[in-house]
């Protein structure tokens, strides 16, 4: 009746998971119940569950983000203790089984569900406003692709609470993955939060592809859009291109554990390095994903704070679009040693190699666009000049990393742990961070407070060097990943310093945390009432902060690069056009209600709950067919009304 | 059409709106070339037409022939201004789909020939 | 015979004024929508390629079961194949009678193409059920996941398009040719034929490839 789910499955033996479900739930039961207090509910459906705004629902992805940061984070730091005091003889306080839920949650999560969101948030908002449209191509799927991107969060975070989460890294390699060696509900949690979640992703692909193509304000043509919508353009390319060998690999694993075949197993004529390879395939596009949107919130933050246009657009836009393709010919130096022969390493090393050149002429546009700029030191400024340091550290180390000799050294090491946290942390994390701060007024109306952003980059900054020079010695020194117990005690000096960084970066989120609640409680202080608080030069920045639901009352007409700059520049008197009726898209449950029921599929498959699964499957699809029925979705706003909003606001 | 420097909005695959009196003559003769290249797939593998050790070229070729019917006459995908963004597109899937493919296929048997014997 | 289409033929302007391609401003909603699809369809066949991929690696890992050239029947795969490629006709034929708004004659060629697909699906899953008896279910061997992973998968999209078919059927009975409906069939030919051009990838490199003399 429920499967092989059953009171066992719930830690009670466990006093460390316990607790944090604990915490978790109460802190949950605590948000319902002052929504429910306040009455909060009605305005929370229609203004923001059943949204299809891509300012909301970037603004929802951000939130995801942010959150399981905190998850996402707290296994860093009970990873790092462990690893700091469990040397020689001492055990440390986290058995190996728990130990390897933990490092394979914390990679699941950072990736899945922390990386993505930021990055799906950002462009989610910036892109329609930077194109000087009023939605994108898909809005209703666009709400469905959230929904199941927190599905997935969901599904992993019911793994800390009820059952176990997989103990096999966050790549899941077979034969470990197999049912053989993982019986039990671990890998299938890993797996249909992924699946599931990454369906969404795939749709938000399709979705900003075909705005960026084929959506664009009028005189936009491609030369003219920001840059930040050409890395969202190649960022969803990869997605469309990568994301499906992701479905397809996982599809395979999955018909190797419920339906006993043979694609990946010990037996019968499995091969478990095609998974590896399948993996890669998806997974190093998928980091080109994370950081090219980065890269963009970067372009647009020097140009902006520089007062001067970005250097050379051209060669920005060709090296974005030189990466988006050669990202697809590198994935090998995943897995230099799994025992190709020197032909193939040697192919693959000499394209990583080259996929630095394009990011390295990026750097130097950077800063050329810094150079003789009148700069402005916000938060996002100091998160640039961050992210140039360390990110081409990070590069740097990726690039040695490149050479198959030296990987055959360094493979699975410190290391290579440290590289990877480098790029991610001081490009991904860092743009992300910058972004945020850049256009938090644009979505709320206030800016951040700049004291409290610039301590949580200081912390984020230092805290970084901290916990990650340690490891690439340690590396050096031997030292392999996912360790649960050091051997070797001269290490130690290296992990407590390690330690150390771990607990100033935590100092960088409690200030993140504390910017949010100072710049709420102090917001009338900061208030963005232009529109434009930057001296911004895209055309977001033309918008009232927070735009209106339909973004523009009269779609711009586009001349130039930097289309907002130069309309300033050119000054003429606002005339007041002829409004039109507009059409906007009207909210819509199915994104909330098709996520609702996979979460019921997806649980009650991983439990093998044949019936429950059955019932959810055929009630999202009975909710995607009754939502395609309609033909009416969409309401008018009268050009009557759009003036007087516009008047309004224009008059402030 | 007109003068070099007018174009067409873009079009979709699928859609052929300039020319709707010669469709029924397209999707008619997309099934026949579909067909002369099925029935020629099956020849080749089947009997001796081909040197044995073309005939997984042939085939391929004959694939591609039959995929690319499929793409002009049925799908209505052609050389025009208009249509970019598709072929674009359909370049880079292709772009992509090459490289999973015989990627893989070259690495695994990289692979498996330095595989210990069983 | 006057031919009316939904639009009157599109004029050619200048290509600064083209629209969804710059000068022109966002693109009209029936491009936007079969352009989101067919880029829908492209990162379909990407999956494709993967699990072609993983068949083209595993099709020597028999395991000392069956082969390919074993259990395959060219006839019934030449039926298949034939029955596949004149419902993307009917499809096509279909498509013009609905952008022409001939809604009897768009019904028609639906049937045609609905019967065609399922005599298609009906022979797979017989070939499918004789295997299984014959102990060369997928569970046999790498080889065998494989094959019945890659075809098993082209057949659920068929099957889902056929359940999409009629869903579109009904909403053209409900609702008749109008510009919503008609974008919908669009998306739907569309992916009828990207899976007739999957399947010439599968019977050239599973069953031909498989099984030459």
């Amino acid at each position: 009746m429920l499967g092989r789910l059953s009171w066992a499955a719930i830690p009670l033996d466990q006093p460390l998971p316990l607790y944090a479900m604990g915490v978790v739930v109460l802190g949950i039961l605590a948000v319902l119940a002052l929504v429910t207090v306040k009455g909060w509910w009605p305005y929370l459906w229609r203004e923001w569950i059943t949204s299809v705004d891509h300012k909301r629902i970037g603004v929802m992805y951000v939130i995801l983000g942010l959150v399981m940061l905190l998850r996402g984070y707290s296994d860093a730091i009970m990873m790092r203790t462990q690893q700091a005091i469990a040397v020689g003889n001492a055990q440390g306080y986290l058995p190996p089984d728990h130990y390897d839920q933990i490092f394979s949650a914390h990679g699941s999560i950072m990736i899945f569900f922390v990386a993505m969101p930021l990055v799906i948030g950002l462009m989610n908002f910036a892109v329609p406003l930077q194109l000087g449209v009023r939605d994108v191509a898909f809005p209703t799927l666009n709400s469905v692709s959230f929904w199941l991107t927190a599905t997935g969060a969901l599904l992993i975070n019911v793994s800390l609470v009820i059952g176990s989460f997989a103990r096999t890294g966050w790549m899941g390699y077979p034969p470990l993955s197999e049912l053989a060696f993982s019986p039990d509900e671990g890998v299938d949690y890993y797996l249909w939060s992924l699946q599931i979640s990454g369906i969404g992703t795939l749709l938000t692909g399709v979705n900003f592809v075909t705005t960026i193509l084929k959506l664009r304000a009028p005189g936009m043509t491609y030369m003219r859009m920001p840059v930040f919508c050409w890395t969202a353009l190649a960022s969803n390319l990869l997605i469309v291109a990568a994301f499906p060998i992701l479905t397809a690999t996982f599809v395979m694993l999955l018909l190797d554990r419920y339906l006993g075949f043979h694609f990946f197993t010990n037996d019968a004529g499995g091969n478990q390095m095609m998974y590896v390879n399948l993996f890669w395939a998806w997974g190093h596009p998928e980091v080109y994903i994370l950081i090219l949107p980065a890269f963009g919130v970067f372009s647009e933050v020097a140009a902006t704070f520089s007062g001067k246009g970005l250097f050379s657009y051209r060669s920005m836009v060709l090296a974005t679009l030189g990466i988006c393709i050669l990202s697809f010919m590198v994935w090998l130096h995943h897995f230099f040693t799994m025992g190709a022969g020197a032909d193939v390493n040697a192919f693959f090393g000499i394209m990583s190699a080259i996929i630095a050149v394009p990011t390295g002429a990026k750097v130097f546009n950077w800063l050329f666009t810094l150079y003789r700029g009148r700069i402005v030191f916000k938060t996002p400024v100091l998160f640039l000049v961050g992210f140039m340091v360390t990110f081409v550290i990070g590069g740097l180390t990726g690039v040695l990393l490149a050479v198959p000799p030296v990987d055959f050294v360094l493979h699975n090491s410190a290391f290579l742990v440290a590289h990877f946290h480098n790029v991610i942390i001081g490009g991904v994390v860092y743009g992300a961070l910058a972004g945020y701060n850049y256009w938090f007024p644009k979505a709320f109306g206030f800016t951040l407070d700049e004291w409290w952003g610039k301590a949580s980059f200081w912390c984020w900054l230092i805290g970084f060097y901290l916990a990650f020079t340690p490891l690439y010695v340690l590396g050096l020194m031997g030292m392999t990943r996912r360790l649960q117990h050091i051997p070797d005690p001269s290490w130690q000096p290296l992990l407590l310093v390690a330690e150390a960084g771990a607990i100033v970066i935590f100092c960088g989120i409690l200030c993140q945390i504390a910017q949010l609640y100072v710049s709420i409680r102090t917001r009338e202080q900061r208030l963005d009432l232009t529109g434009d608080p930057w001296n911004g030069r895209t055309l977001e920045w033309s918008t009232s902060s927070p735009p209106p639901a339909y973004n523009y009352a009269v779609l711009p007409r586009v001349e130039t690069i930097d289309a907002f700059w130069h309309k300033k520049r050119t000054g003429r008197a606002p005339v007041e056009p002829a409004y039109e009726n507009i059409e906007m898209p009207r909210n819509s449950p199915a994104g909330f209600i098709t996520a609702f029921f996979a979460v019921v599929m997806g649980f009650a498959l991983i439990w093998h709950i044949w019936w429950m699964a059955i019932v959810g499957l055929l009630a999202a699809a009975v909710t995607v067919l009754v939502a395609g029925w309609s033909d009416e979705r969409e309401h008018e706003i009268s050009a009557t009304e759009i003036a007087q909003m516009e008047r309004a606001r224009l008059g402030a | 059409m007109d003068g070099h420097d007018h174009v067409f909005d873009d079009r979709t695959p699928g859609v052929e709106e300039h020319e709707p009196t010669a469709s029924i003559l397209s999707y008619t003769a997309g099934l026949g070339l579909a067909i002369l290249a099925t029935i020629g797939s099956f020849v080749v593998s089947q009997t001796n037409l081909l040197w044995p050790p073309g005939i997984p070229v042939g085939l391929v070729v004959l694939a591609f022939a039959q995929i690319g019917v499929h793409l002009v006459f049925f799908l209505h995908l052609g050389s025009g201004p208009d249509n970019t963004n598709n072929i674009l597109a359909l370049a880079f899937g292709v772009l992509i789909v090459f490289l999973v493919i015989t990627g893989s296929v070259w690495i695994i048997a990289n692979l498996n020939a330095n595989m210990m014997p069983m | 015979m006057t031919i009316a289409t939904i639009d009157t033929l599109p004029t050619a302007v200048p290509a600064e004024l083209a629209r969804g391609r710059g000068g022109g401003g966002p693109a009209p909603k029936r491009t936007v929508v079969a352009y989101g699809f067919w880029i829908f369809i492209l990162s379909d066949i990407v999956m494709f390629s993967g699990l072609f991929a993983a068949y083209a690696v595993l099709s020597g890992n028999t395991a000392g079961g069956p082969t390919g050239s074993e259990l395959f029947n060219l006839r019934n795969v030449f039926i298949e194949t034939m029955c596949l490629l004149f419902s993307s006709y009917t499809c096509g034929l279909g498509a013009l009678s609905a952008e022409r708004r001939q809604a009897g004659r768009f019904l028609i060629f639906a049937a045609l193409t609905f019967v065609l697909g399922a005599a298609f699906l009906f022979i797979e899953a017989s070939e499918f059920a004789g295997m299984v008896e014959k102990g060369a279910g997928p569970s046999r061997s790498g080889f065998l996941s494989g094959f019945f992973t890659l075809v098993g998968t082209h057949g659920v999209h068929v099957t889902s398009g056929l359940i999409w078919l009629i869903y579109l059927v009904a909403q053209v009975v409900a609702k008749g040719l109008r510009p919503a409906v008609l974008r919908r069939l669009l998306c739907w030919s569309l992916f009828w034929h990207a899976l007739d051009i999957v399947w010439v990838g599968v019977f050239t490199l599973v069953y031909l490839m498989g099984d030459f003399r």
